[in-house]
Formats: structure tokens, sequence, C-alpha cells
């Protein structure tokens, strides 16, 4: 097995300092449609700017770096326990070297670990075991701005008039991106988990911040519904930063859950622009990154 | 909406900030000091509330920060700081949420005698009151955008209670032509309540479409 310290740390480098192309494109396009001189506008030129930045001196592209969130897929033979110590290293080393900000903080004593590393749950892992010959980790940088006006509906809710439908899914949506206001440093990206319980909602709603933002929703319902949120989200004129403008919310993905017949759960996670996500793949001796 | 960014030095007089209004740009210069919730808890405790006894040590901190902070600026940003042989350096200093401090500023910026405090999300009613009481605005910087934050930070002056950890320190910075917006202003008018009001309006006939 290679050393995947190294390449581990290159994956954070890279996901911390340089947006995914994807991103980067659709921050790009909102500029024609935001008036020359306006604060959306010139925050759209400084977001642009900043990227540019990053990439050039390989510095964070936000300081709030986030809860590092890896999901590996590896084939039979590998072991858990050395992929997560090697994860665990990458991320203290990434930490000393300023790519990751020290992040992980005790709720009880309030001392900040200063190494990223906390217990089980900081930084997430997810595991699961592939079937394919190749290794593939990614990682998502969630910013604490952006995942504290996230929110989880239990419908029907009679404050925004939802029911149990896909309409109730709609309106929890824009009720969610309405709260948000700016403070998830809009423009963002909505994951939306429908059904599930409390927990796997939120983990299902964050794990479509893995898939591609030209990604197709297989279900034809759900596909509309997505290009429906992000129409009616930017009708709120929220903007930029919310400094009102014409692009709140650039994607918007849903999944479906199985629930249990007593519930019905509309999870909402929010992205901030600064959509940090990177994979790394490994076949046999050879690493690539996306 | 004056096209071009208004340069603005720290310390700030005070006919420079009536003349702002919301939805201007500025230049920012000067020194400013970061402080989040350890700062700002600290500093209500043992300054406003007076229910934590400060110590000698404490009370440095305090004559230091009245000197960088009369007619000053106080910047809601946890920095990544990298040390080397010669100092520290910051690499990344992007805004943070601002309404966690909303219990704690208004009093702040009276104990100082700020001219201004630079977040992201805007502030409270409680807030938007001292900023008018005191001759006060509030600038908006782009969250995130910490890369192109640092590149106009020349130098890290000081850091006060680094035992707070790297992002709830206090942190003196030196800048130079820093972009911010205008959303609070000294006159009362708040960007974010207008544009939480209007959406709100918005937000209220799509959720009785179907
Ligand atoms: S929400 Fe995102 S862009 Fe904004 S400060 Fe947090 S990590 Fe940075």
């Amino acid at each position: 097995m290679v050393d995947l310290i190294p390449p581990l740390i290159e994956l954070i480098r890279l996901s911390s300092t340089s947006l995914p192309l994807d991103v980067e494109q659709a921050l790009q396009n909102t500029l024609h449609s935001e008036h020359p001189g306006s604060p959306a506008r010139r925050t759209m030129e400084l977001i642009l700017e900043n990227a540019a930045v990053a990439r050039r001196k390989s510095v964070p592209i936000c300081q709030d770096t986030g809860t590092p969130i890896f999901t590996v897929q590896y084939p039979a033979g590998y072991a858990q326990k050395e992929l997560r110590f090697a994860i665990l290293t990458a991320v203290e080393q990434a930490t000393a070297s300023a790519f990751l900000r020290s992040n992980a903080v005790h709720p009880v004593t309030g001392i900040n670990s200063g190494s990223n590393l906390g217990d089980p749950w900081f930084p997430t892992i997810h595991f699961e075991e592939s079937g394919e010959d190749t290794l593939v980790i990614d990682l998502l940088l969630k910013g604490g701005g952006c995942e504290n006006v996230g929110r989880q509906y239990s419908l029907p809710d009679e404050t925004i008039f939802a029911g149990r439908d896909l309409d109730g899914v709609r309106k929890a949506a824009l009720d969610a991106v309405f709260q948000a206001q700016g403070m998830g440093c809009a423009p963002g990206f909505l994951g939306i988990a429908i059904g599930g319980d409390r927990g796997s909602g939120y983990l299902a709603s964050k794990q479509l911040f893995l898939e591609p933002l030209d990604a197709h929703n297989p279900d034809p319902a759900l596909a509309a519904l997505e290009e429906r949120i992000t129409l009616e989200a930017n009708q709120l004129g929220i903007g930029p930063m919310g400094f009102g403008g014409k692009n709140t919310i650039l994607k918007t993905h849903i999944t479906a859950l199985h629930r249990l017949p007593a519930s019905y759960f509309v999870t909402v996670s929010y992205m901030c622009w600064a959509y940090r996500r990177r994979r790394m793949t490994v076949r046999g001796e050879a690493i690539t990154y996306a | 909406m004056p096209d071009r960014a208004i340069p603005l030095t720290v310390p700030i007089a005070e006919p420079a900030i009536s003349n702002l209004s919301v939805g201007d740009t500025v230049l920012l210069s000067g020194i400013i000091v970061t402080a989040r919730d350890t700062a700002h808890r600290w500093l209500y405790d043992r300054f406003i509330a007076n229910t934590i006894a400060a110590t000698a040590e404490d009370q440095v901190v305090y004559e230091q920060l009245r000197t960088y902070l009369a007619g000053g600026v106080i910047y809601h940003c946890g920095p990544v700081v990298r040390q080397d042989g010669i100092g520290y350096h910051v690499t990344a200093a992007g805004p943070t949420t601002s309404i966690r401090e909303e219990p704690y500023q208004a009093d702040i910026i009276r104990l100082f005698g700020l001219r201004g405090v630079i977040g992201k999300g805007g502030m409270g009613t409680k807030t938007l009151t001292a900023l008018t009481g005191n001759s006060a605005v509030y600038f908006h910087a782009v969250g995130g955008t910490a890369a192109v934050i640092a590149e106009h930070i020349e130098c890290v002056l000081d850091v006060l209670k680094h035992e707070f950890g790297m992002p709830e320190a206090m942190w003196v910075l030196q800048v130079r032509d820093v972009p911010l917006f205008v959303t609070m202003d000294a006159h009362g008018s708040s960007l974010h309540a207008t544009v939480r009001e209007a959406s709100r309006a918005r937000l209220h006939s799509l959720l009785r479409d179907d």
C-alpha cells in the first residue's frame, strides 16, 4: 500500500485553497445578472478575485476551513483503522501548515485542540467498502456560517403552510433560504433530503454536496422541484451576502429517503459560495485529484 | 450610490462617519483589532457587567485596547495565522457572523468609542441604536474572502490574549485599503432590515402559490 499521508495532505491543501472548476464557473455566471457597481456585483467580483488569489498563493479560500468531512470508498483489503490513522495524521499536519485553521473546540471546556482532531466525530469520516479496485476519498470542507443556517422541518408545518408533499418541501426550502438571508455566505447551494429520520436526513443532505453541479436528478419530479426551488429562492432578492440581488441560490440537489409512517422530515443543508470539495483516487501506485 | 470607493483611515473622525450611508463601498486603512465570541464575553464580564474582577494583567490588556480602539474599529474575525522566525503572518482573515455578538456589541461600542464594527451578516436593533447614538457604522466584509483580505493586511502589530486560541485571540492588525460595504449607518438605516422585509413579502406570496 502506498503511503497515503502525503497525498492526503495534498487533498486537504487542494480542497482548502482551490475551488472546484464547476463551482467557480457557477460563481462567474452570476456576474452578468448583477448591476455593475452594485454591492452585489462588487461582492461577486471580490469572491472571484479571492478564489484566484487563494489558488495562486496556495492559502485557504476562507479562514473558516470548516468541518473536514471525509467519505472513503475503499476496496476489499484495506483496513479502516489504517485509513483513519492516515487521515487523522494528514489533518494534523495540514493544520500545522495552515491549510486548515484549528477548528475543533471542546463544547464543555471551550478548549481548542489546536490540531483539528477531537473525537470520533471530528473530523467526520464515513467509510464504505466499495467492491471496486480503486480507493476514492472525497473531502468536503463545510464552514460554520453556512452550517448554522441549515434547517430541519417536520411536516406538516402550519407556520409555512407546508403539508406532507413535494409542495411542502418547496415551502420548507424557501423558508430556510429566507431565514438564512446572507448569513450562510450567499450565493449558496442547497442539499435537501426528504424523509429519513433526523440523523439520516442531515447526513444525506450533506452528501449531496459531493455531486457535481451538473448532476441530473434521475427522478423527473425531483428534477423539476430542484429547478423550481432554485428559481423561486432567487426571486426572494436576498442576493450575494444578503446585500440584495438576483443570485441567492445557484443549485439545489434533492434526495428522497424512506421515512417512518409517522415522520416526514425535510432537511435543508446550505453550502456557502466557498464550496470546497475535492476527490482523490488511488489506483495502485497512481494518485489523481479532481 | 457613489461608484467609487471611499478611503477611510483609523482613527476615524466623526464627520467621516456621518457622511457614510448604506450601500457605500469603503477602503479601510490603519489599525484594527479582531474580536469574536471569547473576547466580547471577556470584555463584557470584566469591564461592563463587572461580574468578574479584572486581574492586573486583564487591566493591562484593557489599557492597550483603549489606545487601539478610540475612534477605532473591531473586526469579527478568527484569522489563520502562521508563525515563523520573524513573527506572525496572517494567511486568511475573512469575517465571521456578527449577530453572535449582539448581546455585547452596543456596550462595547460605547466602552471604547468605536467608530466601526466589521463583520458579516449584519446586527440587530440594539447595535443599530448604539451606532446611531455613538456615530459609528457597521462595515460588511465579504464573507469568506479571506485570501483577498489577508492581502490587505500589512502586518500583525500585536496579539492580545493569545491563550484564547488562534481564532479567538485579539489580533492587532495594520491594514491598507480593505474593501468593505456599509450596511448599517449612523442614521439608523440597515440594509439587512430592508432586504429581510422585502424578501419576507416575497416569501409570503410564494408560500401561498401551489
Ligand atoms: S459560510 Fe463559508 S464562506 Fe462564509 S465564512 Fe463560513 S466557510 Fe467562509
